[in-house]
């Protein structure tokens, strides 16, 4: 009973925020329902057990990207601006194709039956998560892991490369 | 059922913000609120991971670690996209979709 009240409440915070994140006109308010949604979010997984991976979004999501996107909304437009909306006949079709689109995901997730495992739960602990992590075995997320390190790494020289001042 | 919570409302509200996040790429007009647009699609599928792991394969980690990598590449775009924003900002002086159609500056 208690979960369902705290489940609502999340919910709707992030179905609020994340509808006023769409269609506020003042960009640097949407980033801070943006953060909103995140911190929301970052509930869920902890109401879920997650302790660890809600960290990741608090620290990641909420603290890393809404950051670098305040800072860049700073840098490129006014506080006092308001942006500029689609025409009301794109409005109009992007509301029906999502109410569609919306209408079809939820008739095929309600109709199909989802049976909860009844295996007992692993620990989502730091030491477990750090195991898998660089594991090869089993149940081991190394090559993901290297994966994104090489990722990120391209990502740093080309975010570098690309926002460096032209030498004329 | 997990803590009394049925799985389907879980899914019912990723959808929903999954959908938002849509409305909104496609109504925007400015590249920082479609930047912004993306972070709700992905942080919405990153739900349905952990959603997804918590309930029906609870044995193992799957989809906490699926949902780490996609927070990774959302930080990774993030970063690379807002790079490629400021450098549109100094050659156009504005960051609007319309405005920005030409290749050379």
């Amino acid at each position: 009973m208690n979960n369902m009240v705290m489940f609502i409440i999340l919910s709707g915070l992030i179905l609020v925020f994340s509808l006023m994140t769409v269609l506020t006109r003042r960009i640097l308010r949407s980033a801070v329902f943006l953060l909103f949604v995140l911190l929301a979010t970052a509930g869920l997984y902890f109401m879920l057990d997650y302790m660890f991976l809600a960290a990741v979004q608090l620290t990641v999501y909420a603290g890393g990207i809404v950051v670098l996107i305040i800072f860049s909304i700073l840098l490129t437009s006014h506080i006092s601006e308001r942006a500029a909306m689609a025409g009301r006949w794109r409005m109009i079709a992007s509301a029906l194709v999502v109410i569609l689109g919306a209408g079809v995901t939820l008739y095929t997730i309600y109709s199909y039956a989802f049976k909860p495992s009844a295996e007992t739960a692993v620990p989502s602990t730091m030491k477990s998560i750090g195991n898998q992590l660089i594991n090869y075995g089993d149940n081991g997320y190394a090559l993901p892991f290297e994966v994104i390190s090489v990722l990120l790494l391209a990502v740093m020289i080309g975010a570098i490369i690309v926002a460096k001042k032209e030498v004329k | 059922m997990h803590q009394g919570i049925p799985l389907h409302y879980f899914l019912i509200l990723s959808t929903l913000m999954f959908f938002i996040g849509i409305f909104g790429f496609l109504t925007r007009r400015n590249l920082i609120t479609i930047l912004m647009s993306i972070e709700l699609i992905l942080n919405s599928v990153n739900i349905n991971f952990v959603v997804f792991n918590r309930y029906l394969f609870p044995h193992e980690l799957q989809g906490h670690f699926f949902s780490m990598i996609v927070i990774a590449i959302a930080a990774a775009e993030a970063a690379i996209a807002i790079a490629i924003i400021i450098n549109i900002y100094r050659n156009f002086r504005s960051i609007e979709v319309e405005k920005v159609d030409e290749m050379k500056h």
